[in-house]
């Protein structure tokens, strides 16, 4: 077995460290600690963080890539296997190696369609492991409870690396553009004003079909598959963050304008701080709730994009398992007669219920964090 | 037989209890003014007069009774015709409580659609409450109005209804004083024509010396005097009244220290012109001089005041001083070295609002020792905390968990943290109530005097002069029209303005006098009149004063005043 | 006032033109032209005269931006920066990979985009609107709670799965409407009744909770407070001041898609089979046809762009602040 740290892994695992170590140091800020304790209040975003926990624990299992040993043949190193696996993969094994031959309906005994069997005569064909698979197979006898399983890491990483990629830049962009003012504001408005005039799909689509060049014109960059689709994965991430950094961007600004004629601001010039001293410690801090609102609340919709992005062809790699691409390929499923709807049933009730763990609780941090919304 | 009658009146929010069994009554044609600092839950009862509390709060008990109802039994939609018919209520922001997007006059017209009135009384209203103009101010919005227009504005949308009690919260505090005294001259004049109840909630105690038939004082949700005003204002019976009364700045023991002779900052000259932008190449069509040619000068352990209105340019000035705002014009010495740049950590800041001058996610040790790091200084922060009536084990405390005082005190601290000679207050204790207010204004005498420290004391609290200033310095419209020692300016005004302010302030002992009201608003300083800037509001304006700016007159060695009347 | 509209007019110009440097360094710059050709082609098996003739089929074998072998003004025009992004000012798109002009295409798919996206927008807005205040009137009761749960659970619901469940169980259990086409003309309506449908109700969820925030916000002010002791009802409260103040924050962001509601709807587009510009995106994205999606992005943008003019003046129309400077 050999151990494969995809960029995605990397970064994934980054993001936890950073929301854990964020999560340590807030744990001494007493506004944190007060406004998480207001969050946990609510039975609501109690449950909802407990479902997304489960979400990210499956997604953190599903990020640890190895490439599996094959069987040593005589006389010859070892090798490994160019398909890439993860811990998921291993704990699932089940699963992923019981596959039918096509459709079953969920928990059924018999194939979805009728064949001519071996004794000649019309009828359903035994599946290999009857009553097996929870939410049925799909065309090429794949497990749709695995599929749905292995969907969650992928709607995970575009929820949250997208805003790891894109949070850099907007909070320095927003924070300069309002506190310095003058030109570099100009600047900075104009450039989040241009980017935010081309509608966004059309912005995406036109850099994933760019992207898509450079991928398939340099097949050799990639060691396999998996290397491949991931390195499409981020760069979707990537675009995403760009496409989306804007918002962020001018609220910060907005808000930072607001808290440059605050009076400790003004006090803080008083004493002869430099801007770089005033901005870190004066505007950041105060506007790390504005940041943090806007994380959660963008997840879910980040999430329900990647669906939209892949069913029009601009989303992640065919081959990635997401919800996007299961749903893609669900939708021809249902006009057969008689429909299989249970690869479509399972992506909505998975997806479903991230989204909506997601919203719930990002609306108990909003009401918990945002001044405003204080009633 | 009395028009309201509160009887045991308690409003709960949550478990907290903020009225806590109010009872009183006001007779037909009576003011009753119920007078308290803020938080004694003055304001809850007069919104659950109305049945117009916020969602949070709900009547707990007590029963209300008006003009013969019980107010507490009649159904919502009887209640609707109360309001604004029975009784009328005026708030305190004019500027918040007018619909933005709505015409004066269709907001008035609103009340009289509603209780019976004719559709064409609305500029009679108008009229009735000074409003010149009333045809055409009726289409106007509120924006188009200067404060004290809108609040004349209510009061005429009040007045529609023709309502049996008026309840005005606090129907002036957001105003200055030369049009505070103008709408209340027109709340006293209208109440005597048409025989309306007026229950006044106020917190100062100057305007219930001159509105008031009867007061009650509040505090912590109590009722705990309820006297005749004439004897209440010689002599109250109750602790809290008593110091409440001890409190004010006239009545605070004024200790003799005297400022040295030395000057320590001189301001010559200064100015801070913003450009007013017009027309879509964005061009300079004009400015707004906000401040234009003042020249100060403090000394060494003095206090000059710098006395104004709102938007008269002292807070600028202020902020120009320490070059927080860049000034257009003009020199500002200090210790005889040319201020250019940042101003040197011997000047420091204390600003006016105690919530917006800490910085909520740092600690009172690192607000604190922020100005000693950047400056190198060294000090303790603890010993800092202690000089300014905190205790040193405050340090890791957030600001959150302090009081406006307290807050102040940190700010004051912070200030003092690098060893400054001079302090600019902006209105340091405007957001106080008047017994912490009393707390500052010794705390910054006591400092003056152990440490040597000048201030230059922008305020618009003429009291607040009196007991902490040794020079004053009075501004209109950007420039100082009168300055000299307080002794000059606070009871020797020559300069029409001085007098018209010094008039305008509500006094405790009731003492109206020979008054010189001041009509019409302080002009925009984008647009000021030709000649002195107070020539159209002037009771004694000359020809010359329409034409030409005066010159300073000196009066004396001290005394100076900018004026065409004392021109030699 | 009129200076006003020059200014912000004045102000779309360094913006088009930001806009149209994006997309050409997107499409030409990232990679070049070889590139795209060799994808296009199959990267493994593909001949430099093939590549050539792809590049000649499209105008792509110009330089970028520089064409030395050309005389006088050739020099810049015979270029593909010249050809290829200058020209779009002028609504120039030149050809699909189908041979077909852009523009004329765009100019004819507009209207059946326009006749699903308008009505979704504007029954949307109604009913987004008549629901938030809806909550608003009942605010803090069971009602609302339950109605901003519901809201929340609508907003959970990718769009896919609106269109895919309405497709399934209106026409397709129900057979209530065809399940997919488009004709001109009034029998158009029935193509349209199911996507506009379904335009809305996914609309509702996140439109409703937004709105309902802007009002509740509006509701806590000063004046409002004023209304109320004048002695208004509660529903004249909500109508006569609340709305039309609330009207400033809604044009903000309601306004600016008026335009953009040519481009039409991606999704219910491509799965109605509606022959608008968001299924001829679509199309052309599947197709990898650069052409077609470079003019997309470029008209999008100057419809955005209109947008954001028509909010400023929208702004004037309701804000008597504004209208007044």
């Amino acid at each position: 077995m050999k151990p494969v740290l995809l960029w995605s892994d990397a970064l994934f695992f980054l993001l936890i460290a950073v929301a854990v170590g964020g999560a340590w140091w807030g744990r001494r800020q007493a506004h944190l600690r007060a406004g998480w304790a207001q969050v946990w209040t609510s039975r609501r975003a109690r449950i909802s963080a407990v479902v997304l926990g489960i979400f990210f624990v499956i997604g953190c299992v599903d990020s640890l890539h190895y490439r599996p040993l094959l069987p040593q043949e005589e006389g010859k190193p070892p090798a490994h296997s160019v398909e890439v696996l993860s811990a998921l993969d291993a704990l699932l094994m089940p699963l992923k190696a019981n596959t039918e031959k096509t459709y079953s309906a969920p928990l059924a005994n018999e194939l979805f369609a009728k064949e001519t069997l071996d004794d000649g005569s019309r009828g359903f064909p035994a599946l290999k492991y009857p009553g097996a698979h929870v939410f049925g197979t799909d065309k090429v006898g794949q497990d749709v409870f695995y599929l749905t399983l292995k969907s969650i890491r992928t709607g995970l990483l575009i929820g949250t690396l997208t805003t790891l990629i894109m949070l850099p830049a907007a909070v320095l962009l927003g924070i300069v553009a309002g506190y310095l003012g003058g030109w570099v504001d100009d600047l900075i408005q104009y450039l989040y004003t241009t980017l935010n005039s081309i509608p966004g799909v059309l912005l995406i689509a036109a850099s994933v079909l760019m992207m898509q060049v450079i991928i398939d014109t340099h097949p050799d960059w990639f060691a396999t598959a998996a290397e491949r689709a991931d390195a499409r994965l981020l760069a979707l991430c990537a675009i995403l963050g760009v496409t989306s950094w804007t918002g962020l961007c001018r609220l910060l600004r907005g808000e930072t304008l607001k808290l440059r004629e605050m009076e400790y601001v003004q006090a803080a010039r008083a004493f002869g701080v430099s801007r770089l001293a005033i901005m870190l410690r004066h505007v950041l801090p105060n506007v790390m709730h504005i940041v943090l609102i806007a994380v959660v609340m963008d997840f879910s919709g980040l999430v329900l994009a990647e669906a939209v992005l892949s069913y029009v062809g601009v989303g992640v790699d065919p081959n990635t398992i997401s919800f996007g691409t299961m749903i893609n390929a669900a939708r021809l499923e249902l006009a057969r007669e008689p429909m299989v709807w249970w690869s479509l049933a399972a992506a909505f009730v998975f997806m479903f219920a991230m989204v909506l763990a997601a919203n719930l609780l990002a609306d108990a941090v909003r009401d918990a964090f945002d001044p405003r919304a204080a009633k | 037989m009395s028009l309201l009658g509160v009887r045991d009146l308690s409003v709960a929010i949550g478990a907290l209890m903020p009225v806590d069994g109010v009872s009183f009554e006001i007779a037909p044609g009576e003011t009753f003014a119920l007078l308290g600092e803020s938080g004694c839950g003055k304001s809850l009862t007069a919104l659950s007069l109305m049945r117009l509390l916020p969602p949070a709060a709900h009547i707990a008990r007590g029963e209300v009774n008006f003009d013969g109802r019980d107010l507490f039994s009649i159904p919502e939609s009887g209640m609707r015709e109360l309001r604004g018919g029975g009784m009328a209520m005026i708030f305190q922001e004019p500027a918040t409580s007018l619909n933005p997007v709505m015409t004066i006059g269709d907001q008035i017209g609103e009340v009289l659609r509603l209780h019976g009135g004719r559709p064409g009384r609305v500029s009679e209203l108008l009229e009735a409450v000074g409003i010149p103009d009333p045809e055409r101010r009726a289409t106007e919005y509120p924006f188009q109005l200067s404060g004290g227009m809108k609040q004349r504005a209510m009061i005429a949308m009040a007045l529609a209804g023709e309502p049996k009690l008026l309840i005005a919260d606090e129907p002036t505090t957001a105003l200055d004083v030369t049009i505070q005294a103008q709408v209340l001259d027109l709340l006293k004049d209208l109440q005597r024509q048409m025989g309306m109840a007026m229950l006044l909630i106020t917190h100062d105690l100057g305007v219930v010396a001159r509105m008031a038939d009867r007061v009650g004082v509040m505090h912590g949700g109590r009722l705990v005097e309820v006297a005749e005003a004439k004897a209440f204002f010689r002599g109250p019976s109750h602790p809290y009244s008593q110091r409440l009364f001890a409190a004010l700045p006239e009545n605070l023991a004024k200790p003799a220290s005297q400022p040295q002779d030395q000057t320590l900052l001189e301001v010559d000259n200064l100015a801070v012109h913003f450009p007013i932008r017009r027309g879509f190449l964005q061009r300079t069509v004009g400015c707004i001089k906000a401040v234009d040619g003042v020249a100060l000068k403090v000394s060494r352990g003095g206090t000059l005041a710098v006395v104004g209105e709102s938007g008269c340019g002292k807070t600028t000035a202020g902020k120009a001083v320490l070059h927080l705002l860049p000034p257009t014009a003009g020199t500002v010495q200090f210790a005889g070295q040319a201020v250019t740049t940042l101003a040197p950590r011997q000047m420091q800041m204390v600003f006016q609002d105690p919530f917006g001058s800490l910085n909520p996610r740092l600690r009172i040790g690192q607000i604190i020792a922020e100005g000693m790091r950047a400056q190198g200084v060294a000090g303790e922060v603890g010993a800092l905390l202690e000089q300014v009536g905190l205790e040193a084990s405050m340090v890791a405390r957030y600001p959150h968990e302090f009081s406006g005082g307290q807050r102040q005190r940190i700010a004051i601290a912070r200030a003092l943290a690098v060893n400054p000679q001079l302090l600019v207050c902006d209105e340091p204790t405007s957001a106080l109530d008047v017994s912490v207010q009393a707390q500052i204004l010794r705390l910054l005498r006591d400092l003056q005097d152990s440490r040597g420290l000048a201030y230059l004391f922008i305020t618009h609290n003429i009291a607040v002069v009196d007991y902490l200033a040794h020079n004053v310095a009075v501004m209109y419209l950007g420039r100082i029209v009168e300055q000299g020692t307080v002794d000059d300016v606070l009871r020797n005004a020559r300069h029409p303005y001085t007098q018209a302010l010094m008039a305008a302030v509500p006094r405790i002992d009731g003492i109206v006098g020979q008054r010189l009201l001041v009509p019409g608003d302080p002009p925009s300083p984008a647009n000021p009149p030709a000649g002195c800037h107070f020539q159209p509001r002037c009771p004694h304006a000359l020809a010359v004063c329409r034409e030409t700016y005066p010159e300073a007159t000196a009066l004396s060695g001290s005394h100076a005043v900018r004026c065409h009347l004392f021109a030699a | 006032m009129l200076a006003y509209i020059v200014r912000r007019l004045l102000y779309a110009v360094p913006i088009l033109i930001g806009v149209n440097l994006i997309t050409f360094a997107l499409f030409f710059v990232v990679n070049t032209p070889d590139d795209m050709a060799r994808m296009q082609l199959g990267v493994k098996r593909v001949t430099p005269e093939a590549i050539e003739k792809w590049k000649v089929e499209r105008g792509y074998d110009q330089p970028l931006f520089w064409n030395g072998g050309a005389a006088g003004l050739g020099k810049a025009t015979e270029t593909i920066f010249y050809r290829k992004s200058v020209r779009m000012f002028v609504f120039d798109f030149g050809r699909a990979d189908d041979g077909r002009d852009i523009a004329r295409e765009i100019t004819m798919r507009m209207g059946p985009s326009l006749a699903v996206a308008l009505p979704v927008f504007l029954l949307g807005l109604f009913a987004t609107i008549s629901f938030a205040l809806l909550l608003v009137y009942f605010r803090a009761s069971y009602l609302d709670a339950a109605g901003v749960v519901a809201c929340v659970a609508m907003m959970s619901i990718s769009g896919l799965f609106y269109i895919i469940g309405g497709q399934w169980l209106v026409s397709k259990i129900w057979h209530l409407v065809p399940i997919s086409g488009y004709a001109e003309g009034l029998t158009a309506g029935k193509f349209l009744v199911l996507p506009v449908l379904i335009g809305v109700i996914g609309g509702i969820g996140s439109g409703t909770r937004w709105y309902r925030t802007i009002f509740l916000e509006e509701i806590g002010k000063d004046y409002v407070r004023t209304a109320r002791a004048k002695g208004l009802s509660e529903r004249l409260v909500l109508f006569r001041h609340v709305l039309r103040n609330a009207l400033i924050p809604i044009l903000t962001g309601v306004v600016v898609v008026i335009p953009t509601l040519f481009m039409g709807s991606l999704l219910i587009e491509s799965f109605f089979g509606i022959p608008g510009l968001g299924s001829y995106t679509i199309d052309a994205i599947n197709a990898q046809d650069f052409a077609v999606v470079r003019s997309m992005v470029f008209i999008g943008s100057c419809l955005y762009i209109v947008g954001l003019l028509l909010t400023d003046i929208s702004y004037t129309l309701v804000d008597p602040r504004i209208r007044f400077q």
